[in-house]
């Protein structure tokens, strides 16, 4: 693990690592036992963010991020979670002219993938989902839409997730799901954590 | 008068008014922000004052403007700017009442604020505290993600809950007053201050800049010297803090105060002091700001 340490501001230090799989597994690692002081993690797609609070000081939490073995291989105890959805996307057309595939190889690809929540960000409970690899990967729309609905499934890039609340958003939009995916009232409140692996169904 | 039925009824929140407490933490993985009051030190004051624990729920009042009446006797506070506060009794007698002082609100009195003349926002706190449902833990609004209470809106009841089992121990905090003029803030490079040209960090700290109107609780947008960028390219979303610089293609600063995103995806040149966050959040649209590398920092190329 090549592991590149930034200092963020006085109490933070950002991780930077060469690839996704060294993030969830460095992000693994840190939530399973997290430094003394050590009060947020945050993974995103090459970083993980370490905020401390004193007396928990920059070099003590440098020196134990850099003395984390990260275990290899699929996490022992993620959740996994069945979405159905309805793939009638607006953009589920331009999605298959994007890839090269028909409509019914995109939800062949989409459903027939075991996705894993490598990070969350955006909007509270809005998970980005890998696994889907270069097939799916598609850019974002060029313009973001000012409305995407609550539970609508989308693609960009190498990642798909499912708007947890009526937002703006720019991903590419191939489905809608009924599975409520953020709820506050919920311990916890997201249901696609980091680590989480999720299997897509389709409903019609 | 039954304590648990304590209240304030708020009759006008002004420009804008919320419940903020020190914020959410631990979330931040499921893309929750820590959110709470934007002058952290101002809400702890408050608190202190009334023996209340640091971290209760008290309202952050932005330009002043609130009116709201005492349902039962109150004690409260008021730290962060300093405004003209006007307690009118049941009878309708008005007394002015000082700022980081423990004052009595008696039952049936009305609070009212002026604007502040300096800084920006001020922190009304209750002995007892705001005692409105926590969500995730707290009873801070996130304006940016819509997390936590609804904004307080004309005959909102804000339930004060119990008061602590300790005693205000002082009556008054000598404190220093929001500064009016130029704000200096001490900042430290990085995380990607290598994604600019070496003279950026000496532009950033050269030229004062201007807070602009487009500044709220999720950060402040600056205008002032041009950041240049060394390298091209897409920085993949990283996590954020408060009191980071974010540098947009405009090449102009936005200072990310307590809503700030979870994760942004453009690159940090320098991150405030944690205490100078603080005085940043009192800064006013208008204001300028000047930037000072923390001692001890040596500037690239400089």
């Amino acid at each position: 693990m090549n592991a590149r340490l930034h200092r963020c501001g006085e109490h933070a230090v950002l991780v930077e690592l060469d690839r996704l799989e060294e993030v969830v597994a460095l992000y693994d690692a840190l939530a399973a036992d997290p430094p003394p002081g050590v009060v947020g993690i945050v993974p995103a797609a090459r970083t993980v963010l370490v905020r401390f609070e004193p007396p928990a000081r920059h070099a003590m939490v440098e020196s134990a991020i850099l003395a984390v073995r990260p275990a290899g291989g699929r996490r022992a105890t993620a959740d996994e979670v069945v979405i159905p959805v309805v793939y009638d996307g607006a953009d589920l057309a331009d999605v298959a002219a994007l890839t090269g595939l028909t409509e019914r190889e995109v939800v062949a690809v989409h459903t027939g993938t075991l996705w894993t929540v490598a990070f969350c960000g955006f909007a509270p409970g809005f998970g980005y989902l890998i696994g889907g690899g270069p097939r799916l990967a598609v850019p974002r729309r060029p313009e973001s839409r000012v409305r995407v609905p609550t539970g609508a499934v989308g693609l960009a890039g190498e990642f798909s997730g499912v708007y947890p609340r009526e937002s703006p958003g720019g991903w590419q939009l191939i489905g809608r799901t009924e599975t409520a995916v953020w709820d506050i009232a919920a311990d916890p409140p997201a249901l696609l954590r980091p680590g989480v692996r999720v299997r897509f169904t389709e409903e019609s | 008068m039954n304590e648990s039925r304590r209240a304030l009824v708020v009759l006008a929140p002004g420009p804008l008014t919320t419940v903020q407490d020190l914020g959410r933490r631990r979330h931040g993985h499921l893309g929750v922000g820590r959110s709470g009051a934007a002058d952290r030190g101002a809400l702890r004051l408050a608190n202190r004052l009334l023996a209340n624990p640091e971290d209760a729920a008290c309202l952050e009042v932005t330009l002043g403007g609130l009116r709201a009446r005492a349902t039962g006797d109150l004690l409260v506070a008021l730290t962060g700017a300093p405004c003209p506060a006007i307690v009118t009794d049941a009878e309708g007698r008005p007394r002015g009442i000082g700022h980081a002082s423990v004052e009595r609100l008696p039952d049936g009195a009305t609070l009212r604020l002026g604007v502040p003349p300096r800084g920006l926002r001020t922190y009304l706190a209750v002995r007892g505290g705001i005692d409105v449902p926590e969500v995730l833990g707290s009873r801070a609004t996130d304006l940016l993600s819509g997390l936590g209470p609804e904004r307080p809106a004309p005959g909102s009841v804000l339930p004060v809950g119990p008061a602590p089992a300790d005693f205000p121990v002082a009556d008054l905090a000598p404190v220093p007053q929001p500064e009016s003029g130029v704000l200096t803030l001490a900042v430290i490079p990085g995380p990607r201050h290598d994604w600019f040209t070496p003279e950026a960090l000496t532009a950033l700290c050269a030229e004062p800049y201007e807070v602009t109107a487009h500044s709220d609780r999720v950060g402040m947008r600056l205008r002032g010297p041009r950041l240049e960028r060394a390298r091209e390219g897409e920085l993949p979303s990283e996590g954020m803090v408060p009191g980071a610089l974010q540098v947009p293609p405009s090449g102009q600063p936005t200072l990310f105060l307590a809503d700030h995103p979870v994760t942004g995806g453009y690159p940090v040149i320098a991150v405030l002091r944690d205490a100078d966050v603080d005085r940043a959040a009192q800064a006013r649209p208008g204001q300028r700001v000047r930037f000072r590398l923390t001692a001890g920092v040596r500037v690239a190329g400089g």
